[in-house]
């Protein structure tokens, strides 16, 4: 199938092998993160470690922001960059409702409701 | 001759995990959650096999963006716990079925599934938390474990119908295996969830549901949904559920659904879990 198909869904990066070797670099910076050592380092000054990376300037800055729908967009995968949001000490819920727009509160009242409805979810070119 | 006795399915979302480690199970957010595991406690208490080949998938902790099989058997003799940035989960040393382990490479291999075969592999949370779901805190394990590691991070993940196909290839593989064995064979991940972008908190009820009564009566129909159709109605990460498909694949054709259990939410995730038997009719 044509990877295509997938951006008529709304809100949505699928991770697929062109975007992990754009993702690359990025992705092993994440993975660096699981050793205590190199934490402290990158919490020390995080330019300074970003900089040991071959990432673009945009990938740099996306994790020096905590943007992580950014990141996403420049090959990130959410599973390598939980590793950022576990450094700062985030849960999942609390890193993965920074990219819906809203606040924490809100997120988890949504989910406790019973999650976001597919309804006007499913395609951008149906509208549904 | 080892024989597969039966097969569930289970989220297995990392909160979960730190909500056992942390002797959270009782707060009002937790307790229906884990009140849906106590039957399977009972019943997992009385129907111990001697081996649990479970499938789950690696969240980028044994598995870097370096290397991305798509089916990975663990064939050594124990798994440590990673650490996935927390420590590692305080839970016992996984062990394995080296000699199991070893046929069913054999086997699936000349059955011409390419699996990589795992002689070092740290488990994360995608295989103990449903441990932890099923078999509580105990000092150690009481089964043996195969793990089996699919890749969903990656797209593409493999078909649901190449899963099922597997799945019945395991079945082939376990009941030609010359120990006397009981096998239970879990398939994990799901149900649906999305963790990613401005569409996530995505859950889809109806189709976890329509997904849980397919798996059980019409698992060959339900092999043929493509991945467009998983990512559309379950979100990115419920691709997660075509590894169910091998649990399903390995009971045979035939099953006898024992119980089954699903809520919203644990964190992001819709929580499901299904145990099945095979039927006495089941043809391998």
């Amino acid at each position: 199938m044509d990877n295509t198909e997938f951006d008529d869904i709304p809100g949505t990066r699928v991770f697929t092998a062109e975007r992990a070797k754009q993702g690359y670099h990025l992705n092993q910076f994440c993975m660096s993160l699981m050793k205590p050592e190199n934490r402290e380092r990158f919490k020390a000054s995080e330019r300074a470690y970003l900089d040991e990376w071959p990432m673009t300037e945009a990938q740099k800055q996306a994790v020096l922001d905590r943007d992580y729908n950014a990141m996403l967009g420049l090959g990130g995968n959410i599973y390598f960059l939980a590793k950022i949001f576990a450094t700062d000490g985030l849960s999942y819920l609390q890193a993965v409702s920074t990219m819906t727009g809203m606040t924490v509160e809100d997120y988890q009242q949504m989910m406790l409701a019973g999650g976001r409805s597919p309804d006007g979810w499913r395609s951008v070119k149906d509208g549904t | 001759m080892a024989r597969i006795t039966a097969g569930l399915t289970t989220s297995h979302i990392p909160a979960i995990g730190a909500a056992i480690d942390l002797g959270k199970t009782e707060e009002p957010y937790w307790k229906p959650l884990f009140a849906g595991y106590e039957w399977t406690k009972a019943w997992a208490a009385d129907h111990r096999p001697d081996v649990v080949i479970l499938v789950y998938n690696d969240h980028a902790s044994a598995f870097t963006p370096e290397l991305v099989p798509t089916f990975a058997l663990g064939c050594a003799d124990e798994f440590q716990p990673a650490d996935e940035g927390y420590g590692p989960r305080p839970v016992p040393v996984v062990r394995g079925h080296g000699d199991l382990a070893a046929h069913l490479a054999q086997s699936l291999i000349l059955d011409e599934f390419d699996l990589t075969l795992m002689y070092k592999l740290d488990v994360d949370h995608g295989l103990t938390v449903p441990l932890s779901l099923v078999y509580g805190q105990p000092g150690e394990w009481p089964v043996q474990v195969i793990p089996l590691a699919v890749n969903v991070v990656q797209y593409p993940p493999p078909t649901g119908h190449r899963c099922l196909r597997l799945g019945q290839a395991i079945r082939r593989a376990v009941q030609s295996f010359g120990e006397d064995l009981t096998v239970h064979v879990w398939g994990t991940g799901g149900m649906s969830h999305q963790l990613q972008g401005p569409r996530a908190g995505f859950i889809n009820k109806e189709f976890d549901t329509a997904f849980l009564n397919r798996l059980v009566k019409d698992p060959e129909g339900l092999a043929k949904v493509p991945h467009l159709e998983y990512v559309r109605e379950a979100g990115s990460e419920g691709i997660e559920l075509v590894m169910q498909l091998i649990m399903r694949g390995a009971l045979g054709s035939e099953v006898e659904e024992l119980y089954r259990f699903y809520h919203v939410p644990g964190s992001n995730t819709a929580v499901g879990h299904i145990v099945l038997r095979p039927s006495d009719s089941s043809q391998p």
